[in-house]
């Protein structure tokens, strides 16, 4: 079990470097702060004293070396346009997202789930088929479009609901309401179809043939062995609280990490970009770690396996 | 078998399809009380399906018609709480897979306790004591320290004991045993039909056994209906199918038996292979494979009669008595040959 666990942080560490150093290259390759942050018409001594403020004068991998350096030691840079630090800057933006994505992924849990796994109960019913039907056009809708739907039927048609901001809880209705639809309907797919394997296999009919109650064939020896799909779904969405808003944010002008990451993009601002993506890699990293322990949790088998 | 008030259970006419697609046309069968009945085909032939569907255990999509009684009583679309309280209370019923049978996110205890809770009303110290005697029972070695195990810590021979105990956590009066040694090992095979003996010598329950196997019928049961294509074609008590097969299948069935004793024969398997229930052959389903087949089998359905020896027969040219006294009895295994005797 140790063992385990150490691997599996090792692999946790290995792939945030990956993602730190790919962060990294990809944002030095594709434009200069110092034009974007300067403006065009900046005569170059200017441009030159801005590089050697922020380092940029070295060469890459000196630059990458120093950066990793600093980040081992707790410090994520400063932001180039605010001058505070990147840190700060991120995790000040954490609880407004929060607000958003933790009520959605509640939406998500509640009404996706019991959905999928009422479809599967009630196979090629008409209630199954609606479930399909919406899922497919829940997921398959992009934000985007299913964020302006929204403003246009509750704010401009109907005017109940606010279509940006955030002063009240009201505000975040609709940004959440978006933000949970294409979540509900991926796992009322998963939940229907991990529920239908799992009905087929020979143990619930031997709990059937035992003379247990249909619901309790059901609860107690269907779902458990239903939970592991549905757990990795789950953790995929737990992983991207953070990341998972960037274009609803975006739509409803919500102070989020999303909108910090599109600003800091067309900015340039370098620490700042880096920091979020390694905000975003720690949880999906870390909910991943959480999946594949509960995975050990809920199935015997793979507990044993881990064991070995 | 016996007068009617000792059958326990009755089926009449019982007919199941799929999607339309009819697989068991009219099955007449009783078992009686404390009766181990045996119910041979080859797969597909509707031996499984006819006792999902008396146990309403067959998926929602499978037409179920006819009459299944139990003591009289109909249950053959009769509600759902009345099945469940038949289920495992007064006909269990174990798999032939006994490893995947098995709930595995479920310890094993818990799964044999949950039977005594549901028929018997044991909860706590003594549904774990009874499930521990069960264990025992079944020949689970040191059940005390494996009570809180999972399935997949167990061997294949031992889920079937396990399956078996749970199946009688319920004191079922018929124990329904469908293929419970086809996925086993020879060795394992021979112990849990020597368990299902005994526990039926101990426990006075009745036994349907489905198989394939016609020497672990011999062992375990007294009368075997034969099955094809959805129907009984042969019924009759082991040594009188044993001694003469009447029906060219059942006959088929004998000669696809390797010998233990005497010169080294092949094999004759059966040519051809069981019907697709969607494209039946017209009249006799088994014509197309039958070696003594008639002009008439193509077109005519011969019905299941009693013959002069109480034995019940389809065919319209059965294997003549005479014939398969001199052609089958040195073909059969020597301890079917000692149990055809007893």
């Amino acid at each position: 079990m140790i063992s385990f666990v150490l691997t599996r942080l090792l692999r946790a560490i290995i792939t945030i470097l990956a993602v730190v150093t790919f962060a990294f290259v990809v944002l030095r390759m594709s434009g200069d702060p110092a034009q974007v942050m300067l403006g065009p018409d900046v005569p170059q001594d200017v441009i030159d004293a801005f590089r050697k403020a922020w380092g940029l004068d070295q060469p890459v991998w000196v630059q990458y070396l120093a950066y990793l350096k600093s980040i081992f030691t707790g410090d994520f840079g400063v932001s180039m346009r605010d001058k505070a630090s990147a840190l700060d800057l991120v995790l000040e933006r954490v609880p407004a997202t929060l607000q958003l994505t933790i009520p959605a992924l509640i939406l998500k849990l509640v009404i996706g789930i019991p959905a999928g796994i009422y479809a599967a109960l009630h196979r090629q019913s008409f209630a199954d088929r609606g479930v399909i039907l919406l899922a497919i056009l829940g997921f398959t809708i992009p934000s985007f479009v299913m964020g302006l739907i929204l403003v246009l039927v509750f704010s401009i048609i109907l005017g109940v609901l606010p279509s940006g901001g955030q002063d009240t809880w009201v505000h975040g209705i609709l940004p959440t309401i978006t933000m949970s639809i294409g979540g509900i309907g991926i796992l009322a797919r998963f939940s229907r179809s991990a529920m239908i394997e799992v009905m087929g296999q020979p143990f619930i009919r031997t709990a059937s043939a035992k003379g247990l109650k249909w619901r309790d064939v059901v609860w107690s020896h269907a779902l458990p062995n239903a939970a592991v799909p549905i757990v990795t779904i789950v953790g995929f969405m737990v992983g991207s609280l953070i990341a998972g808003a960037v274009v609803v944010e975006s739509i409803f002008s919500w102070p989020g990490i999303g909108r910090l990451l599109i600003v800091s993009v067309s900015n340039r601002d370098l620490a700042v970009v880096q920091c979020i993506l390694l905000v975003i890699a720690a949880t999906m990293v870390v909910s991943n770690l959480i999946v594949d322990l509960l995975y050990g949790w809920l199935d015997p088998r793979l507990r044993s396996r881990a064991a070995h | 078998m016996g007068a009617a008030k000792s059958n326990l259970v009755e089926l009449r006419d019982l007919k199941v399809a799929f999607d339309g697609v009819q697989v068991l046309h009219g099955i007449d069968l009783t078992v009686g009380r404390g009766e181990a009945l045996g119910l041979v085909g080859e797969s597909g032939c509707g031996k499984s399906v006819t006792w999902l569907a008396a146990l309403g255990l067959l998926p929602g999509k499978a037409g179920v018609s006819g009459s299944v009684r139990l003591e009289g009583r109909e249950l053959c679309g009769s509600p759902r709480s009345t099945l469940e309280s038949v289920r495992g209370g007064r006909i269990a019923m174990i798999f032939q897979d006994p490893s995947s049978s098995l709930n595995p996110v479920l310890r094993i205890g818990r799964q044999i306790t949950e039977a005594l809770a549901l028929h018997r009303g044991l909860r706590g110290d003594a549904a774990r004591t009874e499930a521990l005697r069960l264990m025992d029972m079944v020949g689970i070695p040191d059940a005390r320290s494996r009570f809180d195990l999972y399935a997949h810590e167990f061997s294949g021979g031992q889920c079937q004991r396990l399956m078996i105990a749970m199946a009688l956590a319920g004191e079922p009066d018929l124990l329904i045993a469908d293929e419970p040694t086809t996925a086993l090992d020879a060795t394992i095979q021979a112990q849990i039909l020597d368990l299902l003996i005994q526990l039926r010598a101990e426990t006075g329950m009745a036994t349907v056994f489905i198989s394939h196997d016609l020497g672990a019928v011999s062992q375990v049961c007294e009368r075997v209906c034969v099955m094809y294509a959805g129907r009984i074609v042969e019924q009759g008590t082991v040594e009188q199918l044993f001694a003469a097969p009447r029906h060219p299948y059942t006959r088929g069935l004998f000669d696809a038996i390797p010998r233990i004793d005497g010169p080294r024969q092949p094999l004759v398997p059966i040519p051809g292979t069981v019907p697709n229930p969607k494209h039946l052959p017209a009249g006799c389903a088994f014509s197309p494979r039958c070696s003594r087949v008639l002009q008439s089998c193509h077109t005519e359905l011969p019905p299941l009669v009693p013959q002069g020896d109480g034995r019940l027969l389809a065919c319209a040219r059965p294997v003549p008595l005479a014939l398969v006294i001199h052609a089958a009895k040195p073909r059969t295994p020597a301890r079917i040959v000692e149990s055809a005797l007893q």
